[in-house]
């Protein structure tokens, strides 16, 4: 299968306007020393065979596995109109819109996303999405370097998704600045350290709020001793939790940052995600990355551009506020979508029963008569720790056998935590599906 | 009061004791509208050619520099809400910042009005 | 049109997802931990939602609806069958987190990943590739940050990174993220390098060279080798942007020439759509030497034959993303090459190459070229007049067509940069060479028409000046 469509006449006509005898003439620039030494790739394939290709893949995976493992990235439910109107081809198929007059759809739309994220973190300015949460956090602690000049040291919460961490630092690695974290007590930000370690070296105090064990918190006041500093503070979000959730823009943040997989996105076993970036005003000419903004035509007519351009790297070049060339375009236009349809109240709904479910899920784990430990019974969302009287590792791995994902074990990021195993349940969790969980949980410590 | 000019085509002069400084009109058309100016904070401390501040317009980013070493002891705030005096009055309303100069003599290093006017000739357009 | 938080309607309702929620069970936080009110999201109906986007959606050009020639961006038709694969919920339904714990429950992605591991290595002919970073810029950063690693291994001092002036500007930006300077070489008469002054400028301190090959003006440089050995004798390494690879599949891998480190984009040359800008997916590749600094987890293959992840993480540059990259938008490229295969990419890369330099000869009278001579897989015309690429733009505007690429490269003045790709018919050029060529003559003879341009669409042309000025970019009211 291919997709030229050139009939033996068109190629005749074609090289004889051209003035060569045969395509390959066009390559003759290139010596023959130079040619590809191998091209060892498979046979060409019609469509119906590569469809059956793709049956024999799908069949590979696990089926109907249920899902109790969040660390960040969720099982929610996607209405139906979310994929519906994504997929039509004049939003799946133009490129950036550089050319406004014929792209309008696509960049009212972002600024409309924009204007959506202001509303849910409170934050005053959004841009038009990065790649990832992760890339978005560090994005984040990219441009609180930026805007603090000379400051060097970011102070980070273990509390903060273990993965975002590894790519803040895999981002800074070659900057020349000191990345501090400081170990969470208690399932909480260790506040009066990470207060105390602030100074007037400090760039930016980084956060995630409800953190990576489920915890919620309000930072209100971490983030006005950072202040009182002169350092920035950033705040991980994660959007469903908005629904019901004090907003980083109620804590007083400078930028907020944050995973916008929840927003209608499907997992697709990592990506493509969409990676949410928000400051305050005062910020905006920092803020890397796209940024959508309405203008005005002769005539007077309200229309979108790409605003601020020169803030990027196709014209500032090594001095841009950082290598973005893209945002997560469509999958931007899903979570507005996603916000869009579930509207206001729908919205609070699916939020609220995301807490519901997992404080339900608590207290029946809790309930069962099994040495499993509940170590935190503060305020959760969505997730929650338990520690098992086994490897937690070893538990997930049994339990898949059963076609339950039981959870992440937390040994993995955090040493020494081999038991600890970290429990999700969405609004699309059951109540059948709880008691499966609950019986093969039982079965296990049984055993 | 006598100007003084780079070959980056800032424009100084000396007010009360203190260097006033800006671009030059040539520039300020080269560049086109501009759409923002990040000024350069009080107390900024900056040597001969050192970088001052940036200036953006739609398709450009540029870097203004210092004419001379010294101090910013204060800018021009209505830059912020209206970047186009730097279109329409580049050479007075449009200044950019005031330094306290470290060492007078660095003036006479630079170029008169009439050897700049020679000198942008020589670039053409 | 109305922006959809002025069709909200108070009170109204959307999708129900979750049904009543049953009251008492609510067990709400303290008061400190809960936003005040509502976050202010619109109220509409689906229906009016669904009305709504879709009428956005026709205010834009896309490949499905609009010949698409725009230079670098290689924006080919995107084949339906790539999103069948893409939408199976045996897909969509995996938690990537599944992968520590259990790669036999996701063992048809993870072969998916080998086997387009394997696929891009054989194609830029490199020694190893991770499928980790999520666009073009994010593989250029994590080459950077490998070059940075070899580097330092070998206490090698550098500071610098070389790229040409008609490089794209995420070279020089990559370059910075990653530490170093940038030194510009400007390229010469004939659209290629000015190799005296690469001569000149390398040195003990420079840390490598990108180079995008064919080049942004769509030469091929015959030199690269000789290029590739001047740089080797410095001790800097060759990195090589994919972006332009549609033109040479087959035909030239970069792993050949000389080039250490490679990025693709799977989005242009593996005709994944590029929905609206992103997300795309950028593959890096590398030699052996430096396979040991790629991103990890790494798929790679068991004792039994069977697929698994490495997590080892020595020597690596560390997480770039969090999980294996753009899963959905890697397995759309895959399926893509194993429908086209090794002669369906090489007849597309023919074919590209063809229909630039059909398109550039038929243009030749009608525009300055600055850079005769044939092309690769897109070409490049000056508009001369200041202003006139803008307005030829606008132009093909008012007549379907998506403009070429315009000011880019930097290089030449009033741009035009045309790639039409190998999915368009030769009916498809003419009519776009046939109006290029009614542009050209408007641009003597009725040169307001084209100032004028686009009187078809929603809106004439935005003032941008404005826009950038007063910036509004948060609905408010």
């Amino acid at each position: 299968m291919n997709y030229t469509p050139h009939t033996e006449e068109d190629i005749k006509k074609m090289l004889k306007s051209i003035g060569v005898s045969c395509v390959e003439e066009l390559f003759d620039v290139i010596p023959q020393e130079l040619r590809a030494q191998s091209f060892e790739l498979p046979e060409s394939m019609s469509e119906q065979g590569v469809s059956k290709e793709i049956e024999r893949l799908l069949s590979l995976n696990g089926s109907g596995i249920r899902n109790f493992a969040g660390g960040g990235f969720y099982d929610h439910y996607i209405p139906s109109a979310v994929d519906f109107l994504s997929s039509r081809s004049e939003f799946y198929t133009p490129y950036t819109p550089y050319q406004s007059e014929c792209s309008q759809g696509t960049l009212q739309a972002l600024y409309e996303y924009q204007s959506a994220i202001c509303r849910l973190t409170g934050m005053d300015v959004s841009n038009a999405s990065v790649y990832d949460g992760g890339t978005a956090a560090a994005e984040a602690v990219l441009m609180a370097l930026n805007i603090t000049r000379n400051r060097r040291k970011i102070i980070i919460d273990s509390g903060v998704n273990p993965l975002y961490r590894e790519i803040i630092h895999t981002y800074t690695e070659n900057l020349n600045i000191e990345i501090v974290e400081v170990d969470s007590i208690n399932y909480r930000a260790d506040r009066k350290k990470l207060k105390g370690l602030t100074d007037k070296d400090t760039a930016a105090v980084l956060l995630q709020n409800p953190n990576f064990f489920g915890a919620v918190d309000d930072y209100t006041d971490i983030v006005a001793a950072a202040a009182e500093n002169g350092a920035l503070s950033i705040l991980l979000f994660y959007p469903v939790s908005l629904g019901v959730l004090k907003t980083p823009g109620e804590m007083g943040f400078d930028i907020a940052a944050g995973e916008g997989q929840s927003l209608g996105i499907p997992l697709s076993f990592g990506g493509p995600y969409l990676g949410i970036l928000a400051a305050c005003k005062k910020y905006l000419r920092k803020l890397p990355g796209r940024i959508a903004g309405a203008a005005q035509d002769s005539n007077g007519r309200r229309g979108y551009v790409l605003s601020m351009q020169a803030r990027e790297q196709h014209i500032r070049r090594e001095k841009a506020t950082s290598n973005i060339c893209t945002n997560q375009n469509l999958m931007a236009l899903r979570a507005l979508l996603y916000m869009v349809l579930t509207g206001k109240s729908g919205f609070v709904n699916v939020s609220k029963k995301n807490l519901m479910a997992a404080a339900k899920l608590k207290e029946t784990i809790a309930a069962l008569k099994t040495e499993i430990e509940i170590p935190f019974y503060g305020p959760v969302y969505n997730e929650f720790v338990i520690k098992l009287p086994v490897d937690a590792r070893a538990a997930v791995k049994k339990m898949l056998q059963q076609k339950i994902l039981a959870g992440v074990p937390l040994g993995d990021f955090y040493p020494g935590r081999q038991n600890e195993l970290l429990v999700c349940a969405t609004e699309s969790s059951s109540d059948e599906d709880f008691k499966l969980y609950t019986d093969a949980l039982e079965n296990l410590l049984k055993l | 009061m006598e100007k003084f000019y780079t070959k980056n085509h800032e424009w100084i002069k000396i007010k009360a004791g203190a260097g006033v400084i800006g671009i030059s009109s040539y520039a300020a058309q080269q560049l086109g509208d501009i759409t923002f100016i990040e000024l350069p904070q009080t107390g900024y401390v900056a040597g001969k050619d050192d970088f001052l501040c940036e200036a953006e317009s739609v398709k450009a980013a540029s870097d203004i520099y210092s004419p001379v070493s010294g101090e910013v002891i204060d800018v021009n705030k209505r830059l912020q809400d209206s970047p186009q005096l730097i279109n329409t009055s580049p050479e007075d309303e449009g200044w950019i910042a005031t330094v306290k100069l470290k060492d007078p003599e660095e003036i006479k290093n630079l170029l008169s009005e009439k050897e700049y006017k020679e000198y942008i000739k020589t670039l053409g357009q | 049109m109305k922006l959809i938080f002025q069709k909200s309607v108070k009170s109204r309702k959307g999708v129900d997802i979750t049904g009543a929620l049953q009251g008492g069970t609510e067990k709400l936080p303290e008061a400190k931990y809960l936003r005040h009110s509502p976050a202010e999201l619109p109220e509409v109906s689906e229906l009016e939602a669904v009305r709504h986007y879709v009428g956005l959606s026709r205010q834009n050009f896309s490949v499905d609806t609009n010949f698409y020639p725009l230079g670098s961006c290689t924006m080919k038709y995107n084949p339906k069958i790539l999103e069948k694969a893409a939408s199976a919920d045996a897909f969509t339904g995996l938690h990537p987190i599944l992968g520590f714990y259990s790669c036999e429950s996701c063992a048809g992605a993870l072969e998916v990943l080998y086997r387009m591991q394997e696929f891009l290595s054989e194609i830029t002919g490199m020694h190893s590739t991770s499928l980790q970073p999520m666009a073009g810029a994010h593989g250029e950063l994590a080459g950077m940050l490998m070059v940075r690693k070899y580097h330092r291994k070998k206490r090698n001092n550098k500071k610098f990174i070389i790229v040409p002036d008609e490089s794209h500007g995420t070279n020089p930006a990559s370059a910075a993220m990653a530490g170093y300077g940038v030194v510009t070489i400007p390229t010469g008469p004939d659209g290629l390098l000015d190799i005296d002054i690469l001569r000149e400028k390398l040195s003990g301190e420079t840390a490598a060279v990108i180079l995008t090959c064919p080049n942004t003006v769509g030469k091929f440089d015959p030199r690269i080798k000789q290029i590739s050995s001047l740089a080797r004798s410095r001790d800097a390494l060759m990195y090589y942007d994919g972006a332009n690879m549609n033109a040479i599949m087959g035909k030239v891998r970069p792993g050949d020439l000389g080039f250490d480190i490679v990025h693709l984009n799977l989005h242009k040359t593996f005709a994944t759509p590029h929905g609206g800008g992103g997300p795309g997916a950028g593959p890096v590749g590398v030699t052996k030497e430096l396979s040991e600094y790629l991103p990890y987890p790494r798929v790679v293959k068991d004792e039994d034959d069977g697929f698994a992840l490495s997590f080892d993480r020595k020597k690596s540059i560390g997480r770039i993303a969090p999980f294996y990259g753009n899963f959905s938008v890697i397995l759309k490229a895959f399926i893509y090459i194993v429908l086209l295969g090794k002669e369906g990419l090489k007849d597309a890369s023919e074919k590209a190459v063809l229909n630039a330099n059909y398109i550039m000869k038929n243009l030749n009278a009608s525009f300055n070229n600055p850079y005769p001579g044939h092309c690769m897989h897109e070409c490049v015309f000056s508009a001369s007049e200041p202003g006139m690429a803008m307005n030829i733009a606008k132009y093909l505007i008012d007549n379907n067509i998506h403009p070429p690429t315009v000011y880019f490269p930097l290089i030449v003045k009033e741009a035009l940069m045309i790639e039409p790709t190998e999915t368009e018919s030769l009916q498809t050029l003419d009519n776009f060479i046939d109006l290029m060529r009614k542009a050209s003559e408007l641009m003597k003879k009725d040169p307001q028409r084209l100032q004028d341009s686009p009187v078809s669409m929603p809106v004439g042309r935005l003032d941008e000046v404005s826009a950038a000025r007063q910036p509004d970019v948060n609905f408010t009211s």
